[in-house]
């Protein structure tokens, strides 16, 4: 296996982070905001990866899966929040966000 | 060379790209899971064989059919791309753009000031990772457990369909749309 610059994973990181943080920013439909917070969390979990390759530890891995289980929850419980939304606004609007306890 | 590495982290970028700027949730969705093939495609190369294994199954597999389910239950007809394409004119993309330009440069510029040198490609066996969890760090592993249990309760708990309040309400998307 060749050896990969540590930086190179590092920046490839970077942009995959401000990819979705862009995303978040931008997009009012809030199925693809959370789609752009699958994407940075998974920024960060490269980053994780390539600093357990680069110390030769598996703490990187490790932290990973934990990772693995907060993006997991975030987006079961994400999803159920949309899902009542436009049960109740009839709307994916991230603006329309304020009426979700009616 | 890392001919490999440049051409998975090329298709993860535009990939990623893609998703974000779709009018077609689906579409967006499809995209992603490119990209996380991808990024697995470097965890593999990155030395963690079994990491990139979880990778297509959770989030390329399991996360990635979550959202297909939810588009199928939002039940969003045509019209929903044409109000997507009215919520994103290109000059929403103006301030994301400049603000997400501006942490990259920032990023950029302290990974210049303090260049990290060293490769990595040294594999990690997964016996390791599976010691070091289950020994080490056994309590993110209950935590990690107590998680998703509350996760899975809250999804049951909105979830629950309101029955005073489908009736008052009643028809979909494409009651709307008319």
């Amino acid at each position: 296996m060749t050896p990969i610059p540590f930086e190179q994973t590092l920046i490839l990181a970077a942009v995959l982070f401000v990819i979705g943080l862009a995303g978040v920013l931008a997009r009012r439909n809030l199925l693809l905001m959370l789609l752009s917070i699958e994407i940075m969390l998974n920024a960060a979990g490269l980053v994780f990866i390539a600093g357990g390759a680069r110390f030769n530890k598996p703490e990187g891995q490790v932290m990973f899966l934990f990772i693995l289980a907060v993006a997991a929850a975030e987006v079961t419980i994400g999803l159920a929040l949309i899902l009542r939304q436009d049960h109740c606004a009839r709307t994916l609007d991230a603006d329309a966000a304020d009426r979700l306890r009616d | 060379m890392n001919v490999l590495f440049l051409l998975a982290a090329g298709a993860a970028v535009v990939s990623s790209l893609a998703a974000i700027t779709r009018s077609n949730v689906l579409h967006a969705i499809l995209y992603l899971i490119v990209s996380f093939a991808s990024i697995a495609v470097i965890f593999y190369l990155l030395g963690a064989p079994f990491i990139a294994a979880l990778e297509i199954i959770t989030y390329a597999g399991a996360i990635m059919v979550l959202f297909l389910f939810a588009v199928m239950l939002l039940n969003l007809g045509g019209s929903a791309i044409d109000q997507e394409r009215q919520w994103q004119p290109l000059a929403a993309w103006i301030g994301p753009a400049i603000a997400g330009l501006l942490i990259l440069g920032e990023l950029l510029y302290i990974l210049m000031r303090h260049w990290p040198v060293g490769k990595s490609g040294t594999i990690v066996p997964s016996v390791e990772v599976g010691r070091t969890l289950f020994l080490r760090y056994f309590i993110g592993v209950e935590l990690a457990a107590m998680l998703l249990l509350a996760a899975l309760l809250g999804a049951g708990r909105l979830g629950r369909r309101d029955r005073t309040l489908a009736v008052k309400q009643g028809g979909g998307h494409d009651a709307d749309s008319l």
